[in-house]
């Protein structure tokens, strides 16, 4: 167990150049930053893939179960005697894939970032951010039980915060930054009282208690119910919300899009590839008690996923920013992966959604940084980012044009590219369990294919628009992440998933199932055929179709309105009914009531005041008048 | 000799030095060296108190010296401290410290500023040391009187009002308050026939469950009004927004202290079981005041407003952490009373600091701050974080502990209370978000703004042994949790612990 | 000796107190008033002598006492008359209500 010690290092090292470049970064020459931000990051990953090999074909499996080792676990904060928050380091199988995913992209984006962002105001800033974000995010993956999972979990979030953020003098990106925040941190009020809820039923925090299939304290709370529903339940529903918000599932998805206004770089790192997944791997890490205690939650989890998947589809299509395009794809894809962790089962070939879910984790983090990071190389030689600016881009950037192409072919599913097999496995896994979220997630297919290719020939072909200057390709150190992504998007769907990563960590086999591998790939055919069709020269076919549309176009356009409902409630009814109206209360009625007080007071003594006349005289004579009086008193009462 | 007197005799040397002191910068480089030696005194005192502590010692108070004082009603002179009290200490020494460089630039009666300062400070340190209630409630009235003349005198906008407002209102607690010391005198039987002040004496024999019922909301909101206990806040937000920025600074982060530690120390403590039955209308309030403090915050335009009103809800986050009655939230009201008190110093801190340059508080003034003073602006970002609880600093971890440990009650009442107060965490996220878009990011509103410069030295200083504080104790929580943990437990035995 | 009786001066230095307190009431000018207070005095100055010489006559108390207001009456007369010199000068007129800039 001791040869995985080294592994603290891998969240360690980041957060001291966090500190490193934050503190000390304005000293020096910012490219010292950005050089020593990635150098680090270059170690951690070689760091991570000796972990994976080691753990995966070396030390890691004892009796054909891949072993959950904890190399390291230290008492960070004890609530009570018995319920103690722990940092450490966990590593399992889906602990060590996410490190993989995690540093492959970060380092490929810190590289990247060096040419995109050069130049910039604040680029020591930049990878300072860079750094605590990837300290945060390995730090989630790594956490040994679910509070450190919770305190990393705030941590990339207002990293993320930080990132969207970056560009602070445009009011646009503060906005998108305050909005990802407070939407996430919405839906972590729901993950937060989801861990009390289950820690009070259960005493601890720990995974290796929690999702113990045979020991678990959980089992023994199934039976509570509260309003009809077990509070096993309530807590995986809520700790789900909390997933759902940081992956941007429907209701909450509403921030994704708009934190695009990030550096694109930031935007193929965290919103695409890795923090975005967050919610997923929550559920991964957790799925023993999703699927065994909670499976009225994971059927919900199943729909919502399917749902998003479809309804961000439908509204990529219509987007012409590309990165917006790029990010409603994204919440499609992870919709994707939330479907299968949703209907998968536990153990051997019933867990196929669970690896296929894990699969196309891995797989989609590559090809949708590639995407992401060739967007940026096209925004970087455009300067714009709507597709209408674009055209014929093919013949100035040919490596990005590559890729991007590569990318494309592996979202929309074509065989031999990694996006197909891992796809494949989740429509297996949707069609053992319910033939409708299986013909959404078709549907979903064959749109993704669609909308890619007329992003991607919106881009690339057409005639040439009007450019300030020649659009030129970016330089190598961005053009090498490319290629590695590019690679990455290839071949890793040639991995040995089924053995690797399986819900009961136990190796089985899989294979492609042809009578669903064929319809998918045909219907992944159709959408780049229709998008050829419509995009590749310029036609009126799209404007025809969206104009007899009508309506619906308008409102998929806008998103469903979602914006604008959530901008009703908060705007409205949050900051000028509540807010406002709480506001007045304290001024009018609270602090009007103490200052009535004072008021009575002022008053009545006004009124008293009147008899201190200040007239020595009639002091005199009330004076007498009581003398007198008593005198009375005293001689004819008494006497 | 105790060194606990040190932190009476260093305030009164401080002060006398003052007083002698010829010119502008004497008198503030004597009022600084004063407060280091008290920071290192309190720091020394702490490491003492822990050594104590290790060598087994299991009293429920150290470092104990007792004088006579008036025979004839038995009132003491006794110091002692536990726990709870050092950190309080180490806090009010870390806040007063940062206080004095906050207020550097003073020119208005110098001499006279820091002397009521540094006696305010005296009363509060004198507070925690006490462990006699008549000496205690006599160091609480030092440090109330000292604040009207601070805030009538050096303060801003309608500071007369403010001033008066705060007094009398505090005044009116004290009110109470020393209803309740007479109640708690006279009916708490006594073993020898004495009747006694001394704190650990009284908590010793319990007083009659009627007379609890009839004091108890006499000690709770007496205390209850200091500590900002809605619907008794108004005082603090007039009282902050006109007051010095020392004065808020000292204020909010020590004085509205001593309202959780007084219900904690002297009502719960020696009337548990009236605590226990009125508990439910405290916590209806304070859940009430989290939530209503989050949302005031929201609609305010000043920002000494926004933080007074994100005051009173993290206020009523310690009372209530503190009715909860048990170890784990009463912690966690300790620790959040010392994590706010950072915060928000540091908070009014920076909002002097800005207003000193922009010579307005109104946030839609402003804009892009963060261009013009970055060191500023990133302070004020990492304390706006810390007060929406971003874990690794200290709101997180004290704010967790008092839901945690609100959470162990499992009656639907408890329930919807804690998480009405949790919800809160989200508002506060609106509300610091906004401000801090508002304020510091987004383009230059003014262009005159353009020339203003970052922090100077002494600015430094004041803000980052506050912020070197916040990220302390939010990165490494666990001995002062375990500090705070064994010196609850005496009072959390009384209670009714769930 | 032919005794007047006791009565005579008690009815007498009645009179005179009361005329000093209706004096003192009613009388506007400030002078009127201190020789009102004078009144009074006396009137009690009379009531220690004669009751001193008719119920002690071996002793000497109420001379004593009578003598001493007389003294203190000089020294109030003289502290008065300047007070009421120096309002004279600061309000032009020696009547008590105009007399009220302290009056809140």
């Amino acid at each position: 167990m001791s040869t995985f010690n080294y592994t603290i290092l891998i969240p360690a090292l980041p957060l001291a150049m966090f500190l490193l470049i934050g503190l000390t970064g304005h000293k020096f020459k910012a490219l010292v930053s950005g050089i020593a931000g990635t150098a680090s990051l270059g170690f951690i990953t070689i760091l991570s893939y000796i972990t994976a090999i080691n753990y995966f074909w070396g030390t890691g499996m004892v009796n054909d179960v891949y072993q959950t080792i904890i190399p390291f676990n230290f008492e960070w904060l004890n609530f009570t005697e018995t319920l103690q928050v722990k940092m450490g380091v966990l590593l399992d199988p889906i602990s060590v894939m996410m490190l993989v995913v995690i540093t492959t992209v970060s380092f490929a984006v810190h590289l990247y970032s060096i040419g995109y962002m050069k130049g910039e105001v604040g680029f020591s800033r930049f990878f300072a951010f860079l750094s605590l974000f990837s300290f945060s995010m390995l730090g989630l993956v790594l956490a040994t039980n679910i509070f450190q999972m919770y305190i990393f979990w705030e941590l990339v979030g207002v990293s993320s915060f930080l990132l969207i953020g970056y560009y602070y003098e445009k009011p646009s990106a503060v906005a998108a930054s305050k909005k990802a925040f407070i939407v996430t941190r919405f839906a972590d009020f729901g993950f937060l009282v989801g861990i009390l809820i289950l820690s009070y039923f259960t005493g601890t925090f720990d995974f290796g208690i929690l999702t113990n299939p045979l020991t678990s304290p959980v089992a023994s709370f199934v039976g509570t119910s509260f309003m009809g529903i077990s509070v096993i339940s309530w807590a995986m529903i809520l700790i789900f919300m909390g997933g759902a918000g940081k992956s941007a599932m429907l209701p909450f998805h509403i921030w994704l899009p708009d934190a695009m206004e990030g550096p694109t770089p930031v935007s193929a790192l965290i919103h695409a590839a890795t923090m975005v997944v967050a919610g997923v791997y929550l559920v991964a890490r957790m799925f023993v008690v999703y699927h065994l205690w909670a499976p009225d939650v994971q059927e919900v989890i199943a729909w919502v996923g399917g749902i998003t998947s479809l309804f961000a589809a439908v509204i990529a299509i219509t987007q012409y920013d590309i990165k917006r395009v790029l990010a409603f794809s994204t919440l499609s894809q992870i919709g994707y992966m939330m479907l299968a962790l949703g209907v998968s089962g536990y153990g051997e070939h019933a867990g196929v959604g669970y690896m296929a879910s894990m699969f196309h984790l891995f797989t989609h983090a590559m090809f949708k940084a590639l995407l992401f990071l060739g967007a940026g190389s096209v925004i970087h030689s455009v300067h714009s980012n709507y597709m209408y600016d674009m055209g014929g881009l093919r013949k100035y950037l040919p490596i990005t044009h590559i890729t991007f192409l590569i990318a494309c072919l592996t979202i929309a599913g074509v065989p031999f590219l990694s996006g197909f097999y891992s796809k494949d496995e989740i429509l297996v896994a949707a069609f053992e369990h319910n033939k409708i979220l299986f013909g959404i997630e078709y549907l979903v297919a064959g749109l993704t294919a669609f909308y890619m290719f007329r992003l991607y020939f919106n881009i690339f072909w057409g005639e040439d628009k009007v450019y300030h200057h020649t659009p030129h390709e970016s330089p190598l150190v961005m053009t090498i992440p490319l290629m590695v992504l590019a690679f990455g998007s290839i071949f890793s769907g040639y991995l040995p998933f089924s053995h690797l990563v399986t819900s009961d960590k136990m190796a089985f086999t899989t294979h492609l199932d042809y009578a669903i591998a064929i319809p998918s790939i045909l219907i992944g055919f159709l959408g780049i055929g229709v998008a050829w069709i419509m995009y590749k020269k310029k036609t009126d076919i799209p404007d025809r179709i969206s104009a007899a549309l009508g309506g619906f176009y308008t409102t998929v356009y806008n998103k469903f309105y979602f914006d604008e409902i959530y901008l009703f409630v908060t705007r409205k009814i949050l900051f000028n009914i509540v807010s406002q109206s709480v506001a007045w209360f304290d001024r009018h009625i609270v602090d009007g009531s103490m200052n009535g007080i004072a008021n009575v007071v002022i008053t009545s003594s006004k009124k008293i005041k009147s008899l201190q006349s200040g007239q020595l005289q009639q002091y005199a004579a009330v004076f007498v008048a009581g003398a007198l009086g008593l005198l009375l008193y005293v001689i004819y009462l008494l006497g | 000799m105790n060194i606990l007197n040190l932190l009476i005799l260093i305030p009164i040397l401080t002060v006398t030095g003052i007083a002698v002191s010829k010119s502008m910068d004497a008198v503030r480089k004597v009022a600084a060296i004063g407060m280091f030696l008290q920071l290192i005194t309190s720091i020394v005192i702490l490491f003492v108190y822990m050594g104590i502590r290790k060598s087994g010692v299991t009293d429920e108070m150290v470092l104990m010296s007792d004088y006579t004082w008036f025979t004839t009603i038995n009132i003491h002179y006794t110091i002692g401290i536990d726990g709870i009290s050092a950190a309080m200490i180490l806090l009010t020494s870390i806040v007063v410290f940062a206080g004095i460089f906050a207020s550097w630039e003073v020119s208005n009666l110098q001499k006279e500023f820091f002397i009521s300062l540094i006696l305010l400070a005296t009363g509060v340190f004198g507070f925690f040391i006490s462990i006699d209630l008549f000496t205690m409630f006599l160091y609480y009235e030092l440090a109330v009187i000292p604040m009207y003349l601070l805030i009538g005198i050096w303060g801003t906008g309608p500071k007369e009002y403010s001033a008066m407002k705060l007094t009398i209102m505090l005044m009116a607690g004290s009110a109470l308050l020393i209803v309740a010391l007479f109640g708690i005198y006279y009916l708490t039987g006594p073993a020898d026939g004495q009747h006694t002040f001394n704190l650990l004496e009284l908590a010793k024999n319990t007083m009659s469950l009627p007379a609890q019922r009839f004091f108890f909301p006499f000690a709770f909101l007496g205390f209850g009004v200091l500590g900002a206990l809605f619907p008794f806040h108004t005082w603090s937000p007039d009282g902050h927004a006109s007051a010095p920025t020392a004065v808020s600074m000292l204020h909010a982060g020590v004085l509205m202290k001593l309202g959780g530690y007084g219900i904690f120390r002297i009502a719960m403590y020696l009337m548990p079981q009236a605590a226990a039955e009125q508990a439910w209308i405290f916590i209806i309030l304070t859940s009430t005041s989290v939530i209503y403090g989050a949302f005031g915050a929201i609609w305010q335009k000043d920002l000494k407003y926004i933080n007074a009103y994100s005051s009173v809800s993290h206020c009523g986050l310690v009372i209530f952490g503190l009715l909860m009655m048990n170890k784990t939230a009463m912690d966690g009201a300790i620790l959040q009373m010392i994590s706010h008190g950072l915060m928000t110093a540091l908070f009014f801190a920076l909002i002097g600091m800005i207003y000193s340059r922009t010579h307005t508080r109104i946030i839609s003034e402003m804009g892009g701050l963060m261009k013009v003073m970055p060191f500023l602006g990133v302070v004020y970002l990492i304390a706006g974080l810390a007060s929406l609880g971003l874990p690794g600093l200290s709101g997180f971890v004290a704010e967790m502990s008092i839901f945690f440990g609100a959470f162990q009650h499992d009656d639907m009442f408890h329930r919807v209370a804690t998480i009405m107060a949790i919800s809160a965490i989200v508002v506060t996220a609106v509300y610091i978000l906004r401000v801090v878009g508002i304020l510091l990011l987004g383009p230059i509103k003014n262009e005159e703004y353009k020339l203003l410069t970052d922090a100077t030295w002494y600015e430094k200083i004041s803000t980052l042994s506050l912020l070197i504080a916040v990220a302390g104790i939010g990165i490494y929580p666990t001995w002062l949790y375990n500090m705070i943990y064994e010196s609850i437990g005496p009072i959390a035995a009384k209670l009714i612990v769930y | 000796m032919e005794h007047i009786p006791l009565q005579y001066f008690l009815i007498l230095s009645t009179l005179m107190f009361f005329i000093g307190v209706a004096g003192f009431i009613i009388r506007r000018n400030l002078i009127t008033i201190l020789m009102s207070v004078e009144l009074m005095l006396n009137s009690v100055n009379i009531n220690f002598v004669a009751i001193n010489r008719y119920l002690y006559p071996d002793q000497m108390q109420g001379h004593f006492f009578s003598l001493f207001i007389v003294a203190i009456a000089a020294a109030e007369a003289s502290v008065a008359i300047a007070l009421i010199i120096n309002i004279y000068r600061r309000f032009d007129t020696i009547e008590v209500t105009e007399v009220k800039e302290m009056k809140y």
